[in-house]
């Protein structure tokens, strides 16, 4: 250090050079703070990444067919459906070995429910037959195809076949097409009938109603942040004691309010009626529809908008307005070329948060939506606890989650994140 | 008899229930049952757990309200490997797929469930209502429905038809959000006979006639998903009629006083019942094995119908259907079962509805989206 034309390498007091030294004392400083944070990253990892990367996984799984019916499957590689004619006795008398092997462990049913989601009727199918399979003698009782089809003559079926064919891989993408509306076919991808189509509608209805839940939320909680930010101390902080006491009330009671107040018999409605601006028997709908939904939404994710927009709005310094006053601008100019511009940071972030929970809401839809208020996120509570089809859920929430991760990237792009202000 | 029915039996479980009948079997001290919380639960925990735990001392029930999602947390706990309920009240569907999924255990009706005072044994008992290899009935339930009596005008409806009928009823009503009863009840009112709604509703052209005719309602119909949300709607004016379950409407006709009438005709009677978790550790099975056999006998089932108005499950049971627990009034008559509500009843078709839910659930909620 004492020699500034000394070429070589700039050393430490203890001898070693300048840059290992240091570079060893940040290492220890990394290590030292990965420590402490070590206990949080293992308990995220363990209780909420890796479940969350499991369920995601069972989006594409499909081991259950080829697990069950390990022989079926082999036997049927070589039988190609378009010939129209259901498979060569070899596949029925592996599948009555596969079946006998299943019964006794009871996954026989479980191949039947899984296969149920693709063709209706293979649950039963499977537990009929099972019944009768177990007594077969696998050397004697052969051939097999016709036992089969004095169980059941859905095992003539070539469409049973195919599906089973197309559904033997032991990953799958008929849950990422399902959730598009879409199907595995015999001749590859296609469209799923009309009458059965219904996530496109929902991914679209979530995303439109979650934008109009966000435009509401910034257009009643801006004002309103304003007045916080700039009202005497002792009155903004009665004014955000009401903005945070909905805040604290269970989201149940606030949506149960909601009906009270917007339903047919409802307390809007029969104010309405008493000032004679609707008649009795023609009383508003209001909810349980897409209206509801909103309104409800909104007032629930409101605080969500107006506190970061509020702690922005603390941070501006009121000279700034003064100033542009002072130089001539009007109130509006003032606002629209001065202040405005500061508050953006506060409106990206309560955007963000407003939309990114409005997406996958899930209590409120389903309580006040109706059948045209209901979000996709519905839909996926309905496979999970209710349907038992897992990785239809799993694949219509991947979905959610990239659409999220997506949409965050382009406003990263457009807005940039750095401009976004929590506070 | 009832030594030799257990001594017939082989393996472990016989071991095991020969030392429970010394009463050296080791019983854990504490059980978790799940049921559906409210007055249905409230009517268990009387008739059943409360008895049971005065039997014996130091015993910890815990309840858990989670029968709704029964199918999907006990599949969880399964993958997890960590059982932590002993007994679960499920409907007879979700018991077929938990036993299809091999989450229930299959049990042996005969050896694990009390013989009628008569000495009827359980198995005939119980009868039809056995529907699967691991389901113990306890009530028959039944999905009906109920009208405002001052909403109706002077000619009450006397037929389920008259959801569709909206000009002699006009007003929103409330279905569920499912397919399962609303297509049935849409081809009945279409005309189709009660015998051939399942061949009919197996078609194309049968299910396209289910929704044509729900398609006439559609407007008017509020769709609910919870058991509560039809009385609030009855209650609160909202609806002039509506589905749910029967002792649903009870409690709003009989226990709040509410101007609703049941309209029974075309009733869809369902079962509930227990089923036990499979790969129970010992303990824990004998427990609730021996609780298993004390709540479902013929007198706990009739005590039961005391504090709602479900139907007991055995045939034994029926005779001895008293009077409600604090109203004191006779509670046959409100039972889904008795001669005069049940003049035109609805079998749910289990077997039927495993292989079409998927399906016409998928149907259904793209036809309730367009």
């Amino acid at each position: 250090m004492s020699d500034a034309t000394d070429t070589g390498p700039v050393l430490a007091a203890d001898g070693t050079p300048l840059k290992r030294s240091l570079a060893r004392a940040l290492r220890a400083q990394k290590m030292r703070a990965l420590a402490l944070i070590a206990p949080l990253l293992i308990f995220v990892l363990l209780t909420f990444i890796a479940p969350i990367a499991d369920m995601l996984f069972r989006s594409v799984e499909n081991q259950i067919v080829s697990e069950t019916l390990p022989k079926t499957v082999v036997a049927l590689k070589d039988w190609d459906a378009k010939t129209g004619e259901a498979p060569p006795e070899a596949v029925y008398a592996a599948l009555a070995a596969d079946l006998q092997v299943a019964v006794a462990a009871k996954e026989h049913t479980k191949v039947g429910i899984r296969l149920n989601y693709q063709k209706t009727g293979v649950s039963s199918l499977f537990r009929k037959s099972g019944r009768q399979v177990k007594k077969w003698d696998l050397a004697a009782d052969a051939p097999f195809k016709e036992k089969f089809l004095d169980v059941d003559e859905d095992w003539a079926d070539v469409e049973l076949w195919q599906i089973i064919q197309t559904y033997s891989s032991k990953y799958t993408s008929g849950y990422f097409l399902n959730s598009v509306d879409m199907e595995l076919g015999p001749d590859g991808i296609r469209p799923v009938d009309e009458n059965l189509a219904i996530y496109n509608l929902l991914f679209k209805r979530t995303i439109f109603m979650s934008l109009a839940i966000m435009g509401s939320c910034v257009l009643l909680g801006y004002p309103i942040a304003f007045l916080l930010a700039n009202l005497p101390l002792r009155t903004s902080n009665l004014l955000m004691i009401l903005v945070l006491l909905p805040f604290w009330t269970s989201l149940l009671v606030r949506t149960s309010a909601w009906k009270v107040l917007l339903q047919q018999q409802g307390v809007i409605n029969d104010i309405l009626v008493w000032i004679g601006l609707v008649a009795d028997n023609d009383r508003l709908v209001m909810i349980n529809n897409q209206f509801g939904t909103i309104v409800a939404m909104t007032h629930i994710l409101l605080p969500f908008m107006i506190l970061p927009l509020y702690s922005v709005m603390k941070t501006i310094p009121p000279t700034y307005v003064r100033a542009a006053k002072s130089l001539g601008a009007t109130n509006w100019t003032a606002f629209w070329r001065v202040y405005f511009p500061q508050s953006v940071p506060g409106i990206g972030a309560g955007c963000i948060l407003v939309f990114i929970l409005a997406i996958g809401y899930y209590i409120t839809p389903e309580l006040v939506g109706g059948t045209d208020g209901t979000f996709i996120s519905n839909r996926i509570a309905y496979h999970i606890s209710r349907s038992g089809n897992w990785g239809l859920g799993a694949a219509l929430g991947t979905i959610l989650l990239a659409a999220v991760l997506i949409l965050y990237w382009v406003y990263d792009k457009i807005v940039g994140i750095d401009n976004v202000s929590l506070g | 008899m009832k030594l030799k029915t257990i001594l017939l039996t082989s393996g472990a479980i016989a071991g095991a229930a020969v030392a429970f009948a010394d009463g050296h079997a080791p019983m854990a001290d504490s059980m978790t049952l799940v049921s559906w919380g409210g007055a249905y639960q409230a009517s268990q925990t009387n008739a059943y757990s409360d008895p049971y735990k005065a039997m014996h001392e130091g015993l910890e029930v815990v309840w858990d309200e989670s029968s709704a999602e029964a199918v999907a947390k006990l599949r969880a706990m399964n993958e997890a490997g960590n059982v932590t309920w002993d007994l679960v009240d499920v409907v007879a569907s979700d018991a077929i797929r938990l036993c299809d999924e091999g989450l229930a255990m299959e049990i042996d009706a005969d050896e694990l469930l009390a013989a009628a005072p008569d000495g009827t044994p359980a198995s005939e008992d119980f009868g039809d209502l056995l529907v699967s290899d691991c389901f113990i009935p306890q009530i028959v339930y039944s999905t009906t429905a109920g009208y405002r009596t001052d909403l109706v005008g002077d000619t009450p409806p006397t037929s389920i038809c008259a959801f569709f009928d909206t000009e002699a009823y006009p007003g929103k009503r409330s279905l569920e959000k499912r397919p399962i009863n609303n297509m049935e009840w849409a081809l009945l009112c279409d005309g189709v006979a009660k015998d051939d709604v399942y061949d009919v509703l197996e078609t194309e052209e049968g299910q396209a006639q289910a929704f044509a005719k729900l398609d006439t309602i559609k407007d008017d119909v509020i769709w609910w998903s919870a058991g509560a949300d039809t009385p609030q709607l009855l209650a609160d004016g909202e609806v002039v009629m509506g589905t749910t379950y029967n002792g649903r409407l009870f409690s709003l006709i009989v226990e709040q006083d509410q101007p609703v009438d049941m309209l029974w005709d075309a009733q869809v009677f369902d079962l509930d019942g227990w089923i036990i978790p499979a790969g129970l550790p010992e303990e824990r099975l004998n427990r609730v094995k021996d609780f298993v056999k004390f709540a479902t006998d013929t007198q706990r089932l009739a005590d039961q119908s005391k504090y709602i108005s479900y139907g007991p499950a055995r045939a034994s049971s029926a005779p001895l259907v008293a009077q409600h627990a604090t109203l004191g009034i006779d509670m046959a008559p409100h039972m889904p079962t008795d001669p005069a509500n049940a003049t035109n009843t609805f079998l749910y078709n289990y077997e039927w509805w495993a292989d079409y839910r998927d399906d016409l659930d998928a149907k259904f909620q793209a036809w309730l989206a367009q």
